[in-house]
């Protein structure tokens, strides 16, 4: 019996390799079977395939499922493009990184199988990097939507982005604790080895005229009175804490329950309904910094919401309800942004696109996107915006830049 | 057996291998490599994985230690080997926040550079990687090999989350980069060999992982072979019998936590050269837990079960099982229930269930491949 | 000094809170010789079944029944949960190697999680308000929860109801049997099925009552939320002496103050280190623990 196992086993690893050897890609899996589907109902159109990569599980898990929504939904609204007078169905194909460094070469080589035009995303620059030299390798292109990590775009000359980076974002806060509530003392929390959040406070550190004190607390940690308590009794002006959705929603109910008073600066992740919903009703002072505010675009705005509202899937995707987070309006933004480089290609040749990618420039719903040397977004705005925590709304604060 | 075909067995072995390894590099340079990118992504993953699958293997189904500091062996090892290996030109970008690196100088330069340099400076950070590892793990041994099996589990475990939460200690940011990356140092690709155009002509970045795998692996094999792997395996089934035939209990305990340590390590720099970055929270105790699941697949106690095992378990969850979670319509407008994200890793977590409960002994049991390949004719002549 | 007393009552909930996880630990471990690796992940379970319940239940049942009914079917349902698992993932591996039923644990754990991970689609999951625990109080001009002042009364009052089940009961007769022998306890026609049953549905009981008091306060469930709390549980069992449970309860309280005294020291990134590093010197230097009983091997 074992060993009758053990054959058929290892005969289906032969053959499997044997399959792929004869059929030159025939067995990668849910792709052909999407793309048949598709080219059958399209009537003889060509199809393109946009690839998504983003986590759909994991720490990152509910971010990635946002950004990848504003893909959808401006998919949904132009699911074609002309290139060069053809037209061309666009079809976007997802690969889960599963939030995991070590998952991501696979999710990107998933991708590459597939035969994508260019690549969007990922939420979280740990898997960004770690997914870039497969991208390269097969001379791909990847528009990062919201990795803010100076490591994507540096080095990698097949990774862009559309957004702004952690230095930027960083200094942002820091002024605006210090104009905004004239800190003198900040506390920084993050979570211990991830590199966004570390990132964050150490430009936040280098930005700040005043003194910081600085805590990382291990991941899975659920218990965070402690560390809020020890603020409190720092006297700290102003926290900051660009943790993950999953740790900020601990991090806002909880300071919620004990009426922390000091105001709470949180990165683009915190622009969550999640955290929205955790700080409803009460008195924390909750600031984000972001990419987009809702009321940015009133058509893109209504649009989506009305979609959102008509699919329970994106709807729960979504968090439970129709508030539009920034990382929506990003991958909205990051799919035209691919577009854009596809015309100016004129051609779904992933080559092609690569080579026009640096030269593109639209005007999203998040504001003007060009690309600098390295492939990142010139920008110098990022939109500040509280919690009113009776409406249960994002309101803008301010728009900050700096020179 | 006597000893006429056990030689002629090493024979059949070593070629059957050494056409394994031709066939990936005819496979890589034959295929296209963007279609089927999922097959030498799997595989190269499988080949890590089988290295670290044996190493633990050695430390648990033959010497009979349950350790499950896996993870955190290689991440020493993927350490050693990323901050040995990042060009000195790339430093700055990488350790960016720290304003560089306290460590200078990369290994494949030290050696001259250029193919040379790389080949030569791969080897050494790869075995360094092991050795430090190795190193650490005698320390550790000291106090937790006394420890008897689920206490050394846990004590092991334990073991791991520390050197993780060191490795991301900010003051230890100039060597480590805290809690960033690091990436840039050579991986399988770069053995890929360019022509002077910068196209690709051979590639061998499969080869190359087979290769460093199989190197390792064959060395443990030949441990196991030896007298140490005897008094290992005797250590095994009866401590005391062991004890009281001669062997040295806790030297022989603390040579294989070591040697399976140094094996752990080297696969751990294999790793970083397949993820194309080192990161300490890749490195945690579900990574532990897969390798001790693609053992237990494999067969505790059987070598070539673990390699097996190790690239069905890849294969299966990063390639084959992928279909399951994308929601799929059928032609006829009928939508497939229960397939949406992250039900694959519920049907692969089920199949393993039923692999530990209903096929305990895994694929081999402590069986090898030759073995099974070879018993067919033996019990036709009623020697079974 | 409000800084150090909100530090000493953190830490008393969470010692609390982790006693009672403990304890499955310490039982099971003490009739099985098994590390339960599951028993985080039905704590976390059971947080997940009572989001699911409640808000199922809203649409059939008045608003003020819905939290009392909620809790009730949570509980059962995961006392359920334990008893399945021990039948379906512990029992057919009985006469296998120790480390056969470990690895079985693990792979129990990695599929309540990805099972989680399935139902929730990996977006944390919002733990209901409980009326009364849920509310705030002030102590010494500290605000808490109620919870943390309830939490080590309650596990004060289960801990002596276990004893008193324990030692003055037919079935607690035969669980210290079983945990002293096995073979003999078989042998004296003590059904040795059914006493490790009632012991999972005791440890899925109180890990389901650890999870009502754990989720109130940190209200955010995520798959891996067993599992940090599962491992510190198990330190703390063993460094009580596993298979003890007053032990149990006495580590559980030690590692959860320590581990918060720590996290409001400059040395916080190490609470999760120090706590494991506690864990090997004890094993290392008294691997019974503080008030484990020595046990011999017989040759």
């Amino acid at each position: 019996m074992k060993k009758f196992l053990a054959m058929i086993l290892t005969l289906a690893l032969a053959l499997s390799l044997a399959a792929c050897g004869g059929g030159s890609g025939g067995s990668s899996g849910s792709g052909d079977a999407q793309q048949s589907g598709d080219s059958g109902s399209a009537g003889g159109a060509k199809t393109l395939r946009i690839g998504v990569f983003e986590p759909a599980s994991g720490a990152s898990g509910a971010g990635g499922k946002q950004e990848m929504l504003g893909m959808q939904y401006a998919n949904k609204e132009t699911p074609t493009v002309d290139i060069n007078g053809e037209t061309y169905n666009v079809e976007l194909v997802y690969a889960d990184n599963a939030s995991e460094p070590d998952k991501a070469p696979a999710a990107a080589s998933q991708l590459v199988s597939q035969d994508v035009s260019v690549v969007l995303g990922t939420y979280g620059s740990g898997s960004a990097i770690a997914g870039g030299p497969i991208f390269g390798d097969a001379g791909l292109a990847a528009i990062g939507v919201t990795c803010t990590n100076p490591n994507v775009t540096a080095g990698n000359d097949y990774y862009f982005r559309i957004c702004f980076l952690d230095p930027f974002q960083g200094t942002v806060l820091a002024n605006f604790a210090q104009e905004k509530f004239s800190a003198k003392k900040a506390y920084l929390l993050g979570e211990l080895g991830n590199d966004y959040d570390q990132g964050l406070l150490n430009y936040f550190e280098q930005a700040f005229d005043g003194e910081v004190i600085k805590d990382s607390f291990p991941s899975n940690t659920s218990d965070f009175s402690t560390y809020l308590n020890k603020a409190v009794a720092e006297n700290a002006d102003v926290i900051f804490c660009p943790v993950s959705i999953a740790y900020s929603t601990q991090i806002i109910s909880l300071a919620a329950s004990m009426g922390l008073e000091t105001p709470i600066l949180g990165s683009d992740t915190l622009d969550s309904n999640k955290v929205l919903a955790a700080a409803n009703g009460s008195n924390v002072k909750l600031y984000v910094s972001t990419f987009y505010q809702e009321g940015g675009s009133p058509e893109f705005d209504d649009g989506i919401k009305a979609w959102l509202n008509s699919d329970s899937t994106a709807m729960t995707n979504n968090g439970g309800d129709d508030t539009i987070a920034a990382v929506t309006a990003m991958g909205y933004d990051a799919y035209y942004v691919a577009l854009e480089a596809l015309k100016a290609a004129g051609s779904p040749d992933k080559g092609a696109v690569k080579a026009a990618l640096p030269g593109v420039t639209y005007t999203g719903v998040s504001g003007d996107i060009a690309f600098d040397d390295i492939g990142d977004a010139i920008r110098d705005t990022a939109y500040i915006k509280t919690s009113d925590n009776a409406a249960g709304a994002w309101v803008l604060e301010t728009v900050q830049t700096i020179s | 057996m006597n000893g006429q075909t056990s030689k002629k067995r090493i024979w059949y072995t070593a070629l059957a291998i050494a056409a394994l390894l031709a066939l990936t590099i005819v496979l890589e340079n034959v295929l296209d490599p963007n279609r089927n990118i999922m097959v030498f992504t799997s595989l190269k993953k499988g080949a890590v994985y089988a290295l670290v699958a044996v190493s633990m293997n050695l430390l648990n189904g033959f010497t009979g230690l349950f350790s499950l500091g896996q993870a955190g062996f290689m991440l020493l090892g993927a350490y050693t080997y990323a901050i040995l290996t990042i060009p000195a030109a790339s430093r700055d970008a990488v350790y960016y926040i720290y304003n560089g690196s306290a460590i200078n100088f990369s290994l494949p330069e030290l050696f001259g550079g250029g193919a040379v340099g790389l080949v030569l400076g791969v080897l050494a950070a790869l075995v360094l990687a092991g050795c430090v590892a190795a190193i650490v793990a005698w320390l550790i041994g000291l106090p937790v090999l006394r420890l008897k099996s689920d206490y050394l589990a846990i004590a092991t475990l334990g073991f791991g989350e520390i050197i993780r939460a060191v490795f991301q200690w900010d003051t230890l940011g100039p060597v480590t980069n805290g809690a960033n990356a690091l990436k840039n140092f050579p991986t399988f690709t770069n053995f890929n060999i360019q022509n002077a155009n910068g196209e690709t002509v051979l590639r061998l970045s499969t080869f190359v992982a087979f290769l460093l795998s199989g190197i390792c692996i064959a060395i443990v094999v030949l441990l196991i072979n030896s007298t140490y792997g005897r008094a290992f395996k005797a250590i095994r089934d009866d401590e005391v019998a062991a004890e009281a035939m001669g062997i040295n209990l806790s030297k022989h305990k603390r040579l294989s936590f070591v040697i399976s340590s140094f094996f752990a390590g080297v696969g751990g720099g294999l790793f970083a050269m397949y993820a194309n970055q080192a990161q300490a929270r890749t490195f945690t105790t579900a990574m532990t837990y897969e390798i001790l699941l693609i053992v237990v697949i494999g067969g505790i106690g059987s070598v070539s079960g673990s390699c097996l095992a190790a690239f069905l378990y890849v294969a299966a969850s990063e390639w084959w099982l992928r279909f399951l979670d994308t929601e799929t319509v059928l032609g006829n407008g009928f939508q497939v229930p229960l397939l949406r994200n992250g039900f694959r890793m519920v049907v692969f977590s089920i199949v393993i269930m039923i692999v530990v409960l209903f096929f305990r002994r895994g694929i081999m049991g402590d069986k090898e491949l030759p073995d099974l390949l070879a018993r067919r004719p033996r019990r036709k002549e009623g020697t079974e | 000094m409000q800084y150090a007393i909100s530090i000493l009552l953190s830490g008393i909930s969470l010692g609390g809170q982790y006693a009672l996880i403990a304890i499955g630990y310490t039982l099971v471990y003490g009739i099985l010789r098994l590390i339960n690796f599951a028993h985080g992940d039905v704590f976390m379970v059971a947080g997940l079944l009572m989001v699911y319940l409640t808000s199922f239940l809203t649409g059939f049942l008045p608003p003020a029944a819905v939290i009392p009914v909620g809790l009730l079917l949570a509980m059962v349902l995961t006392v359920a949960l334990g008893f399945v698992i021990e039948r379906a993932a512990y029992k057919p591996l009985r006469s296998a190697p120790r480390m056969s039923v470990m690895i079985s644990a693990i792979g129990v754990s990695y599929l309540l999680q990805n099972l989680a991970t399935y139902a929730t689609g990996g977006l944390p999951q919002m733990y209901p308000e409980l009326p009364g625990l849920s509310s705030m109080v002030s102590i010494a001009g500290v605000p808490t929860k109620w919870v943390t002042v309830v939490t080590p009364v309650l596990v004060l009052i289960l801990v002596v109801a276990l004893t008193q089940l324990i030692h003055h009961t037919k079935v607690g007769m035969a669980m210290r049997a079983v945990s002293r022998d096995f073979e003999t306890a078989q042998l004296m026609g003590i059904k040795i099925n059914a006493v490790i049953s009632v012991t999972f549905v005791i440890g899925s009981f109180l890990a389901g009552v650890g999870s009502v008091l754990y989720f109130t306060n940190y209200p955010s469930i995520v798959p891996l939320s067993g599992s940090l709390p599962g491992l510190r549980a198990f330190v703390a069992a063993v460094f009580g002496g596993i298979g003890s449970i007053p032990g149990a309860v006495v580590g559980a309280f030690i590692i959860g103050i320590s581990e918060s005294v720590i996290k409001g020291s400059s040395w916080s990134i190490f609470s999760d280190a120090f706590t494991f590093a506690l864990l090997i010197i004890i094993l290392v230097v008294k691997p019974t623990g503080l008030f484990g009983e020595k046990v011999t091997d017989k040759v």
